[in-house]
């Protein structure tokens, strides 16, 4: 028999009032303002709305702060908050090729319409650490040069001309959009309702999975056709006004990966592609969504289902950290009965198994420890 | 009522070309309001002279807009990932109403936004909501995107081909 137990409240008390002073910690250098987050920290910012599928800088910012910088931490606070605020409506679909540019390059041409433009990159950087940054040393105003005033359409266009390529991707007519905010996941999963859950999924699980097509498991070609970085409108349609308005800019990440294909039973030898589209500024995000987004459209494309990158239900149940968490870290929470149900059954088989021993030697019993442990 | 609420409901107007152009000066005006910093709209509003007594009719309130995105880029939609939007909508002293939405959670800018929407279609006071909210606005944001333009632009690769070989 077990009673139930209380007396957890005064350490729980004290442990969350601990957590609050670490979090301050030496209260002789300043505390971090919201802006400096968003501004020297912001690709962690970034990462916190990408993956908590909420965009609102300041936000983010305040649950990175809250949580000492543990992203998922931050993730999950930014998915609690979601919960408490009604939903006002779709926004149209945003137009990346309208995109206010940042960042725009791409693998597959070298001289493309916009050039290529390398924006505020890490690549080419020799990853050193810089000790000039442990001190507040005056930055240098970045270099300016005229804009081309060209368009920079997307890379899957250029392509497009020549017929190589597949299409954008389509959906029947009549099919509505599928939000998994609203609606319980089911499987097979259309590619709308895949997106949106690699969009909002674990960088880390997607990079794995990403990595592994390319070595060999669900092996697909990639090529990257484009990467842009920059600002795009938000427009939504008011009712009341009868017609759109603009909300603002969110900055998104973009990715058209071009994937060889030899052809199949349903589909002709031609580039396909997978696409990624990310919050913020987040190029591996973008670039690992986009090889995930094609190794799962295998059973769309007629190839054979072989390794974990293709099997929908694996990678779409496992690729929300704030679910993994919850799952994983559930185990530390108290289980006593549990774990006294299965001690007892444990006890028992022991028991039995001894007893059918052919040697009719009993092993030691260890159940004095045990109930002493209890 | 704007020109495409009135048709959605049947009216039709000879004047529909007319209101569809006053339509999108409307838009423009409350593009460039969504975009605003808060304290732009503040120190505006608290500059404007003769304010008028302002009523709530809704908000400001925080919500959610799904964003969406093409897949591939220009394809089907999917639900991209949701932002904060705050909302209001105003009646002015003399009747007028305006609103206003914009991304984040700022209220007080969203409530000075939809005034400022009201302002603007009256017909007595558009022209100062242009020129002294407006405009001002929109030059410091065409500004900053044309610096970013130029920022970006400075990081374009120029390639150019190595001669190699005797000859």
């Amino acid at each position: 028999m077990y009673v139930a137990v209380k007396g957890g409240e005064t350490a729980i008390n004290n442990a969350h009032q601990l957590l609050a002073d670490r979090r301050r910690a030496d209260r002789s250098v300043p505390a971090m303002h919201l802006e400096q987050i968003i501004g020297q920290l912001g690709l962690g910012v970034d990462r916190i709305m990408a993956e908590g599928s909420l965009y609102d800088c300041e936000l983010a910012a305040l649950a990175f702060k809250q949580a000492r910088g543990d992203m998922i931490e931050a993730i999950f606070l930014l998915r609690a908050y979601r919960t408490t605020l009604p939903r006002f409506g779709y926004s149209n679909p945003i137009d990346t090729e309208t995109m206010l540019i940042e960042r725009r390059i791409s693998a597959t041409y070298k001289d493309l319409p916009g050039g290529q433009l390398l924006g505020p990159t890490f690549d080419y950087t020799h990853r050193l650490l810089d000790p000039e940054l442990m001190q507040d040393l005056p930055v240098e105003a970045p270099t300016t040069r005229e804009a081309e005033t060209g368009p920079a359409p997307r890379v899957s266009e250029i392509l497009a001309q020549e017929g190589l390529i597949e299409n954008d991707g389509d959906l029947p007519d009549d099919h509505q959009t599928g939000d998994l905010t609203r609606q319980p996941t089911e499987f097979p999963m259309s590619r709308d309702v895949r997106l949106q859950a690699l969009s909002r999924g674990d960088e880390g699980f997607l990079l794995a999975l990403g990595y592994s097509t390319q070595r060999g498991f669900a092996r697909s070609h990639p090529f990257a056709g484009e990467i842009r970085i920059g600002e795009v409108d938000v427009e939504i349609d008011v009712p009341e006004l009868g017609f759109a308005i603009n909300l603002g800019r969110i900055r998104v990440t973009e990715c058209q990966m071009v994937n060889q294909f030899s052809g199949s039973a349903t589909s002709p030898p031609q580039f396909t592609r997978g696409y990624g589209l990310v919050f913020g500024q987040s190029e591996r995000k973008a670039m690992a969504m986009a090889l995930v987004d094609r190794s799962l459209r295998a059973r769309e494309l007629g190839e054979d289902i072989t390794a974990p990158a293709q099997d929908e239900e694996f990678v779409i149940s496992h690729s929300d950290n704030v679910q993994a968490t919850g799952f994983v870290e559930h185990l530390k929470l108290p289980h006593y009965v549990d774990f006294q149900a299965e001690l007892e059954l444990v006890r028992r088989m022991r028991a039995e198994h001894d007893r059918n021993r052919p040697d009719g030697n009993v092993g030691e019993t260890p159940s004095e420890t045990l109930e002493a442990a209890q | 009522m704007s020109a495409a609420a009135a048709r959605r409901q049947g009216k039709t107007n000879s004047n529909d070309v007319e209101a569809d152009v006053a339509d999108a000066a409307r838009k423009k005006a409350m593009d460039v309001l969504a975009s605003a910093k808060a304290n732009e709209l503040a120190d505006a509003w608290e500059c404007w002279a003769d304010r008028p007594d302002v009523a709530p009719l809704r908000g400001p309130e925080t919500g959610l807009v799904m964003i969406r995105g093409r897949m591939g880029g220009g394809g089907a939609p999917f639900n991209f990932g949701e932002a904060t939007v705050t909302r209001a909508t105003v009646r002015l002293s003399n009747g007028q109403v305006g609103h206003a939405y914009a991304l984040g959670t700022d209220k007080d800018k969203v409530r000075h936004a939809a005034i400022f929407d009201a302002l603007w279609q009256d017909e007595g006071t558009r022209r100062a909501v242009e020129e002294q909210v407006v405009a001002p606005i929109r030059q410091r944001l065409e500004a900053q995107d044309q610096q970013c333009r130029e920022e970006t632009a400075a990081t374009r690769v120029d390639f150019f081909t190595m001669v190699r070989g005797e000859d």
